[in-house]
């Protein structure tokens, strides 16, 4: 007992007071890019691991992207940071395109709709498709004494059928297709599907892999859609509250 | 001197034999105490090039002989029961007869859809009351997807089939697209959690094939590396561990600290999951006056903070209780089944890749540490005395002043016909990666093993006779990954 009540004393408050202004320090986050032409430098383009980097205007899909950062140090203008910036993601496929001094356009609009529904209370079941257990790591995070997201009323719950939202991760295995699709179908209505890291939003570094199969993004497109590699919590616990529209 | 385990050798020069006499070479081999690291094979137009890779010390041998599917050849899992998995994954991703196998199940289901995987013929264990339970793909956390099948009389388990394969990308084949010295995000992902070490195999071998040398003080930064992602995914088993027994204060306490010790590895190289932390030639970790005091100030804190927590769970009587003689796998179990790392040194077998006197580790010595017992009590006792020898280690290297800066090697084109075999000690055992050029100088085979592959038997056999409620703690103390036995 008094081992116990040590423990806890030192332990002190570990939950982070503001996780909406919070930037973690060495984190790679939300790129920033400089305007002004190429020119037929593909350096960037070339590094990247995962095609998320186009040109003409340079532009960076963070659905594709892992922040390994080789981009930056591949191009020789140094026109492409990382910022520690961790609120990233995007209601449309299209909104996770960062170009140049067009980074807000990755920020989440509020759904207004499931901000009256769920803002107060928000019960998420997660799947694992693929995942390399960096994402379910990170999700797992969201609920610790850190990150604390239950102060928001929002819970990861064990069976889909007391869900409201589905949260996806991994590639999408073939091998998984039928075990989503019937999580999926035993969530009551209205439901919406988050699709968290790389994998989940454009099959990341798998994109094309002999095991994946991502049917099951042809019938149901998510509603959020939060990037990384794994994303970081506060991406993803920001995300969702901006997807509320809780301040 | 690498301080990793690494092999290389012209394809050509590689020992090439008869089966018969690979067969008794192998067999010879192993009962002189050289374990089989890995076992695996590959097309060779239309036979199949078998590679063995024993382990004396720090020294790896290689043998190979080609045999043709149809014939095949006769099991060796009878003899060495460890082996099973590899003969299994054999039969699966070649096709190779292998006669007298006692269990050719997938082990991964490769190539095959889920109604391949729902409509195996699980084993039965037949008589009255006896019932099956059937869990996953999908489970009750935040996990990745397996499934298991119990046999079970009442509370009691008779039996467990693992049954994995939901996780199978495909890995192997996928690289194979891509220019070879450019993988290393790829092998991060083999195993989202052990990114530093399967980073590090991969970059150990594929510097063998470039015939690249890297600085010491690289060297030095990956092992820290690795050293801090032992650490963090330990501190997560054990907040799993105890959340799983209901003993709070560590559930919450180690989970606060492994934010500590990940944030380390973020600051040094801008990941939590030491993404970046190895490249090919060279290493992502930087350190400066500011860093080295940052880290200097984490490990004492997490040095003084776990002594603490360490107290509190393992003198509760509660913990003790819980853990005590459940989920047994005993010395013999282990060395049978091959198994390696954290599962087979808590049954009391020495074995880590991590040599002593032995590169980096002859100048910083990292003590290996046992324990006897082999059930989940000692596998939670082994997690934390590797945190204590990894935290005392760290603290040793961060003591002198060092500066890195992050480095990445420009590797030439690679030779052809080389084979380059790496081994790391990752935080659950060993990870293995062998790389193969072909005539052109391209990567024609990457063979990578996680060591889920072969522990996985020995989550199978601990909860045997055990009650079913017991499963949950057997399989967090093991703390396999599904994707790293998919691949």
């Amino acid at each position: 007992m008094l081992k116990s009540l040590r423990v806890r004393l030192v332990r002190g408050k570990q939950f982070i007071p503001d996780v909406r202004a919070a930037r973690p320090a060495g984190f790679r986050g939300l790129p920033v890019i400089q305007p002004g032409p190429c020119g037929d430098c593909r350096a960037c383009i070339e590094a990247c691991p995962t095609g998320a980097i186009t040109n003409d205007p340079l532009a960076i899909d963070l659905g594709r992207c892992t922040f390994c950062a080789e981009c930056v140090a591949a191009c020789p203008d140094g026109k492409i940071t990382l910022t520690t910036e961790p609120r990233m993601g995007a209601v449309t496929r299209a909104g996770l395109v960062v170009k140049a001094g067009d980074e807000a356009a990755t920020r989440v609009r509020a759904h207004d709709a499931f901000r009256r529904l769920f803002a107060r209370s928000l019960k998420l079941r997660q799947v694992s498709a693929g995942g390399c257990n960096g994402c379910e790591l990170e999700l797992n995070a969201t609920a610790n004494v850190n990150f604390d997201l239950q102060r928001y009323g929002i819970e990861w719950v064990a069976s889909p059928r007391h869900a409201d939202a589905l949260v996806l991760s991994g590639t999408l295995t073939r091998t998984m297709q039928d075990a989503v699709r019937l999580a999926w179908d035993a969530m009551p209505e209205p439901r919406f599907v988050v699709a968290v890291g790389a994998c989940a939003i454009s099959g990341g570094l798998y994109d094309g892999a002999p095991g994946v199969a991502r049917g099951f993004f042809d019938e149901v497109t998510p509603a959020l859609y939060v990037p990384g590699c794994p994303p970081h919590p506060l991406t993803f616990v920001n995300a969702i509250l901006d997807f509320l529209g809780v301040p | 001197m690498t301080s990793v385990l690494v092999h290389r050798a012209a394809a050509a020069a590689v020992e090439m034999l008869e089966i018969g006499p690979w067969r008794t070479r192998l067999l010879e081999r192993a009962r002189a105490g050289q374990r089989v690291v890995t076992m695996y094979g590959r097309p060779e137009g239309e036979r199949v090039l078998l590679t063995v890779v024993h382990q004396d010390g720090a020294r790896l041998s290689v043998a190979r002989t080609v045999v043709s599917p149809a014939l095949g050849y006769h099991e060796l899992t009878s003899d060495l029961p460890g082996l099973h998995c590899f003969e299994r994954e054999l039969h699966e991703q070649l096709g190779v007869r292998i006669a007298g196998h006692p269990w050719l199940k997938p082990i991964r289901f490769q190539g095959k859809d889920q109604a391949a995987m729902a409509s195996y013929p699980f084993y039965r264990v037949d008589g009255k009351e006896v019932h099956e339970v059937a869990v996953g793909p999908i489970h009750a956390g935040v996990i990745e997807p397996g499934s298991f099948r119990f046999m079970c009389f009442g509370e009691h388990v008779l039996h467990l089939e693992v049954h994995q394969g939901y996780q199978h990308r495909g890995f192997e084949a996928h690289v194979l697209k891509r220019d070879p010295r450019t993988l290393a995000p790829w092998a991060e992902t083999i195993a989202g959690d052990t990114s530093a070490a399967h980073a590090w195999a991969y970059a150990a071998a594929i510097e063998q094939l470039a015939g690249v040398d890297v600085d010491p003080e690289v060297e030095l930064a990956r092992a820290v590396a690795l050293e801090l992602e032992r650490i963090a995914m330990h501190l997560s088993g054990l907040a799993g561990m105890a959340s799983d027994i209901g003993f709070l204060p560590g559930a919450a306490t180690y989970g606060r600290l492994r934010t500590t010790a990940i944030n380390t590895s973020l600051r040094l190289c801008g990941s939590r999951f030491s993404r970046g932390a190895v490249r090919p030639g060279g290493s992502g970790m930087a350190l400066d006056g500011e860093l080295l005091a940052l880290a200097q100030s984490n490990v004492e804190l997490l040095r003084h903070d776990t002594a603490l927590i360490d107290d509190a769970f393992l003198s509760a009587r509660t913990v003790r209780h819980r853990l005590g003689g459940v989920g047994v796998v005993t010395t013999e179990t282990a060395e049978q089944l091959g198994l390696v790392g954290m599962a087979a040194r808590s049954a009391g077998v020495a074995i880590d890749a991590r040599v002593p006197d032995h590169g980096l580790y002859a100048r910083f010595p990292l003590p290996i540490r046992t324990e006897p017992s082999g059930d989940c009590w000692a596998r939670a006792r082994l997690r934390i005395a590797e945190i204590e020898a990894s935290l005392a280690w760290l603290r040793t290297v961060l003591a002198e002043p060092r500066t890195w800066k992050p480095s990445r090697g420009v590797l030439p084109a690679l030779p052809p016909s080389q084979l380059a075999i790496a081994v790391v000690e990752g935080w659950r055992g060993e990870v293995v990666h062998c790389l193969e050029t072909g005539s052109d100088g391209a990567l024609l085979h990457y063979k990578a093993q996680d060591p889920s592959l072969r522990n996985w038997m020995g989550v199978a056999l601990a909860v045997r006779g055990n009650e079913i409620s017991d499963f949950p703690i057997c399989n967090k103390s093991f703390d396999l990954s599904y994707c790293g036995n998919d691949l």
